[in-house]
C-alpha cells in the first residue's frame, strides 16, 4: 500500500496540475509542527512561556497596583503576609515586599523587565553574532582564524565574571545590563552559525548560485543565512534562558538592574535577608516564577533542538 | 557549422594542479579541446580522471587547494584564467552556465523556485520582477514542466528528481548562455527521464546554437548526444575526435577497454569484459604512461609518457601502441 502510496505521491508531484492533491502535501512547517507536538512537556513548556510574555507585555493592565508609583508604596504596608489588605485596600495575595510594594505587581513588572533584557539583549547578540559567525566563515583562511581566536578567548573566561567587570565599570540600569549580556553572549551565536555555515558553504546549492553569477552578499545572506537558521533558533532559545538568569543573578548580587525598577533577581535578592524570620514569600514567589521561566524557555528549548537536528530524527 | 569566427571555447594544455599536502595532484595535466557553436562534446572517464575539475576550470571555480597553474580558456578568444573574478561573474550565469549532478542538491531548500530564477536574470540585467517571471515561466515550459505557473510558486521540496534537475537546466538557461558545463547531469535520474532531457538538451543546442560540455562516464549518452568525445585518464586525454569515429574504431586501449565493459544485448552469455584494477592516485601516478599497469598491450616504451600523435585528420591519441586494425 505505501508503494502505491508513494507512486501516487511522484504523480502528483509530477502533475501539479491536480490542485487539492499538490496542496495536501506535507509543507516541512506542518512536519515540524507534528513532530514538536509529539512532546507533550515542550507543548506545555511552549504554553506556560506564551502566557508568562502576554503577562509580561500586558503588565500595566493585569498589575492590581504600579510598583514603579513611589507615591502610592506605603512603608506601613511593608512585609505583609499574603492575603493582607494593604491601606490602599487592595489584598495584597502573595504578600508585600521590605518596601510595601505588593508582589504580584512586583513580580509582573519584574517579569517583563527580565524578559525585555534577556530577549533583547539575546536578540542583539544573535545579529551580531551571526554576522561575525557568517562572514568569518564565507571569508575563510586567516580572517576566519583570527575572528575564531577571538571568540575562543572571549569563551574562556567564564560569563558571569566578564558581565560582572562590566557591569562594575559601567554602573546600572536596563541599557548597560544589556551591553553586558550582549558581550558575553554573542560569541556563542558566532561559533555556532560559523560551525554550520562552514558545512552548508560546500553544498551543491552555493556552488551553483556561484555559477550564476551572484554577488557574495547575496550569496552570504539569501542563500547560506536561511539555510543556517535551525541551530540558531536552538541557541537563540537556550541563550535567552541563559541571559534571564544571569541577570538574576547580577542583580541577585546587587549589580544590573536598580532598586527602583527591580527585575526578579532583585526581588529575590530584597527578600533574602528576611528569608530566615519567617517572611519567606518576598524571596520564594519571585524566585518560582523565574524557575518556571527558565524552565519553560528550555523545555522548548530542548525539543526545538531534537526537532531540528537531522541527525536525531528517525 | 564552422565559420572563421573563433570557437565557442578553446582549451589549450589546460594544467590544474592540487597542491595538498601528501604531495601534487595533478588532476588535469595538459587538457586540450575545441567546442564549436551548437556542438555538444562528451567529456568521458572514470571517477577521479579530472573530467569534473576540467568544467570546473572553465568555470573558474576551482577551491583552494586547486590552481590553474598553465594553459589557456579561450572563450569566444578571451582567456578566462587570467580573466578578473568580477569578469568571471559576470560571465557565469550569463554567458557559461553550469548544470550539476545532483538535482537534490543544487536548488537551494529555503527558496521559492520563482525566487531563485528570478534572482539569476536581475543578476545579469535589469529587468522588471514581472518581466523576470515571464521569462522564468518561459523557461520551464522550454524543458517540458506542466503548469509552470504554478509551479514557480513552489519549493524545491515538492518536486521528484526528475523534475527538479528540469529546473535546474531551466535556471541554466536563463540567460542564454551559449556555453553549458554539465556535470552528469542524468547520473542520478531514471533512464526514462534521462532519455526526455537528453532530448530537450539536444533540441537546445540545436535551436540556440548552445555549446555544450557534457561530462559523463556513460558512452551510451555520449554516443547519443555528442558530436566529438574527449576520453581522460588520470588528467590527460587519452583519446579524442568524432563520436562515430572513437567509439566504432577506438585506437587507445583504454577507450577500447572502457566500450568493452558496457554490458550489451550482443554479448549476452559470455562473460563481461573489464578493465582490470583501478585507477591510480594521482599522487602516486606510475612512471611513464598512466594506464601502463592496466594495460593489456603495455611494451617496453610505455615507461615514457606518449605524446600526442593525430593518426587519422580530426583525432588524437597519446599510445605507444595503438590499436590500428579493424574494428573490434
Amino acid at each position: 500500500m505505501t508503494v502505491a502510496q508513494d507512486n501516487m505521491d511522484v504523480a502528483v508531484a509530477a502533475h501539479g496540475d491536480d490542485r487539492d492533491k499538490f496542496e495536501g502535501v506535507q509543507t516541512p512547517f506542518r512536519r515540524f509542527l507534528s513532530d514538536y507536538c509529539e512532546s507533550k512537556l515542550a507543548v506545555i513548556g511552549f504554553f506556560v512561556i506564551s502566557a508568562i510574555t502576554l503577562v509580561a507585555i500586558f503588565a500595566p493592565l493585569l498589575a492590581p497596583t504600579d510598583p514603579y508609583d513611589l507615591a502610592s508604596v506605603s512603608i506601613m504596608d511593608s512585609r505583609l503576609a499574603p492575603g493582607q489588605a494593604m491601606m490602599t485596600g487592595t489584598t495584597a495575595h502573595l504578600g508585600t515586599d521590605g518596601a510595601g510594594r505588593d508582589m504580584v505587581s512586583a513580580m509582573i513588572y519584574g517579569l517583563r523587565i527580565s524578559l525585555g533584557v534577556g530577549i533583547g539583549s539575546g536578540v542583539i547578540a544573535m545579529v551580531i553574532g551571526i554576522s561575525v559567525g557568517l562572514f568569518s566563515a564565507y571569508a575563510g583562511g586567516r580572517v576566519d582564524s583570527v575572528v575564531m581566536r577571538i571568540v575562543d578567548i572571549q569563551l574562556s573566561f567564564p560569563a558571569i565574571l566578564v558581565a560582572l567587570i562590566l557591569l562594575v565599570t559601567l554602573g546600572k540600569g536596563v541599557d548597560k545590563t544589556i551591553i553586558a549580556l550582549v558581550v558575553v553572549q554573542w560569541a556563542y551565536y558566532a561559533r555556532t552559525i560559523r560551525g554550520t555555515a562552514l558545512v552548508e558553504r560546500r553544498r551543491e546549492y552555493i556552488e551553483s548560485a556561484v555559477c550564476l553569477g551572484l554577488s557574495e552578499r547575496r550569496i552570504m545572506f539569501r542563500h547560506l543565512l536561511p539555510n543556517c537558521l535551525a541551530p540558531m533558533i536552538v541557541v537563540g532559545t537556550m541563550q535567552v534562558a541563559h541571559a534571564i538568569s544571569l541577570e538574576a543573578t547580577l542583580s541577585f548580587l546587587g549589580l544590573g538592574m536598580p532598586q527602583t525598577e527591580p527585575s526578579l533577581g532583585r526581588l529575590i535578592s530584597n527578600g533574602f535577608e528576611y528569608i530566615m524570620s519567617g517572611k519567606y514569600w518576598i524571596s520564594v514567589y519571585p524566585g518560582i516564577a523565574l524557575l518556571v521561566t527558565i524552565v519553560s524557555i528550555n523545555l522548548v528549548g530542548d525539543r526545538l533542538r531534537d526537532v531540528l537536528n537531522p541527525r536525531l530524527q528517525k | 557549422m564552422s565559420n572563421a569566427q573563433a570557437p565557442t571555447l578553446e582549451v589549450r594544455d589546460l594544467q590544474t594542479y592540487f597542491f595538498t599536502k601528501g604531495g601534487i595532484a595533478r588532476a588535469v595535466d595538459g587538457v586540450s579541446f575545441t567546442v564549436e557553436r551548437g556542438k555538444v562534446l562528451g567529456l568521458v572517464g572514470e571517477s577521479g580522471s579530472g573530467k569534473t575539475v576540467t568544467g570546473f576550470s572553465v568555470l573558474g571555480l576551482v577551491d583552494e587547494p586547486g590552481r590553474v597553474v598553465g594553459g589557456e580558456i579561450l572563450y569566444h578568444g578571451e582567456n578566462l584564467v587570467t580573466a578578473s573574478p568580477d569578469r568571471m561573474r559576470a560571465l557565469r550565469g550569463a554567458n557559461i552556465a553550469m548544470i550539476f549532478q545532483d538535482p537534490m542538491m543544487t536548488l537551494n531548500p529555503v527558496l521559492r523556485i520563482d525566487t531563485q530564477m528570478i534572482e539569476a536574470i536581475q543578476a545579469h540585467e535589469q529587468v522588471s520582477d514581472d518581466d523576470a517571471r515571464q521569462r522564468a515561466r518561459d523557461a520551464l515550459g522550454q524543458v517540458g514542466i506542466p503548469s509552470p505557473d504554478e509551479r514557480l510558486r513552489s519549493y524545491p521540496h515538492q518536486f521528484s528528481g526528475g523534475m527538479r534537475q528540469r529546473v535546474a537546466i531551466a535556471i541554466a538557461l536563463l540567460n542564454k548562455p551559449d556555453l553549458i558545463v554539465a556535470d552528469e547531469p542524468t547520473t542520478a535520474l531514471d533512464v526514462t527521464i534521462q532519455g526526455q532531457i537528453l532530448f530537450e538538451v539536444q533540441k537546445l543546442c540545436e535551436e540556440t546554437g548552445t555549446a555544450l560540455i557534457w561530462i559523463t562516464h556513460d558512452l551510451s549518452v555520449v554516443a547519443g548526444l555528442a558530436d566529438d568525445i574527449c576520453v581522460m585518464y588520470a588528467g590527460r586525454v587519452v583519446e579524442q575526435g568524432a563520436v562515430d569515429n572513437v567509439l566504432d574504431r577506438p585506437m587507445h586501449p583504454y577507450t577500447h577497454g572502457l566500450i568493452g565493459s558496457v554490458p550489451s544485448r550482443n554479448k549476452r552469455g559470455q562473460p563481461l569484459s573489464q578493465i582490470p584494477g583501478m585507477t591510480p592516485s594521482l599522487l602516486a601516478l606510475p612512471e611513464g604512461c598512466a594506464f601502463s599497469a592496466r594495460c593489456p598491450r603495455v611494451g617496453d616504451a610505455c615507461s615514457a609518457i606518449p605524446d600526442v600523435s593525430a593518426p587519422e585528420a580530426g583525432r588524437e591519441l597519446r599510445c605507444h601502441y595503438p590499436i590500428l586494425e579493424a574494428a573490434p
